[in-house]
């Protein structure tokens, strides 16, 4: 199963539920696309739900970094929720982890967007 | 790691196309021998991270996606050692440039971490030139445990 992107609206807060693989090609390409297109339409605050993410390779960590980027120099703020054991130990071992805003509840995430 | 209990020797070679379908089928190959090797789900996941990355260099960075290029791909496991051999016909590049990806002035890259992972994730780890072009790299996961 390649990535599936689906976006929702939590008060002014545009969450994305990703699921499957965020790999080279497919995966990681879509995800740009999505926080590219966002950004662009405005959105500042954005929560990337990665509860059902399967697999993660070093392009998929990169568009992380490179999602976190656009939004943040567009001066608004990206968070993580939900991340498995497999993507947690990936962002601990390239040092990620605290780079990024990790939530484990929806709600708390929702809550620490300014 | 493995207990060394009932290993049965076995390798499997491919000539691959320079596609991102190769990187899938590789990985697909290693993890279906590493499993009758009888590694647990969490080297499993380590493994088939690290041939997708090293299949990634050699497809993209290595061949380029040229048609005209191969990458040769060998899995195989004795009963101590699971190695796989994965080579490509690319120019090659300079192996002491490669940043270090946890380096602070370097995290916020977008790539540059594929090696480090792989680095990471197996016991050894060894990249060689090869004549009259091209990468070779040898991944070795130990299967007994100490």
């Amino acid at each position: 199963m390649s990535v599936k992107l689906s976006t929702r609206q939590v008060g002014d807060v545009s969450v994305v539920d990703v699921a499957g693989r965020i790999t080279l090609g497919e995966g990681s390409s879509a995800l740009r696309d999505l926080m590219r297109e966002m950004v662009g339409k405005g959105q500042k605050k954005i929560l990337l739900n990665l509860g059902d993410v399967s697999y993660i390779d070093s392009s998929g960590i990169g568009e992380l970094v490179s999602g976190f980027t656009t939004v943040t120099n567009s001066g608004g703020e990206m968070k993580l929720l939900n991340l498995n054991k497999r993507v947690k130990d990936l962002l601990q071992i390239t040092k990620l982890y605290t780079v990024f805003d990790v939530h484990e509840d929806e709600a708390g995430a929702i809550r620490a967007f300014a | 790691m493995r207990e060394n209990k009932h290993h049965v020797p076995e390798t499997v070679e491919r000539l691959l196309d320079s596609t991102l379908e190769s990187v899938e089928s590789a990985e697909e190959l290693a993890l279906s021998v590493a499993q009758r090797a009888g590694f647990d789900d969490d080297d499993l996941m380590k493994i088939g991270m690290a041939v997708r990355e090293s299949m990634v260099n050699a497809v993209v960075h290595g061949n380029r996606y040229s048609e005209h290029k191969k990458v040769r791909f060998s899995v195989t496991h004795n009963g101590e050692r699971y190695t796989i051999r994965i080579a490509d016909e690319g120019d090659g590049f300079d192996f002491n440039t490669l940043p270090d990806p946890l380096a602070p002035e370097n995290l916020m890259r977008t790539s540059g971490r594929g090696i480090f992972l792989i680095r990471s994730f197996m016991d050894e780890f060894e990249m060689r030139r090869r004549e009259p072009s091209g990468t070779e790299v040898t991944l070795v996961k130990y299967m007994v445990s100490k």
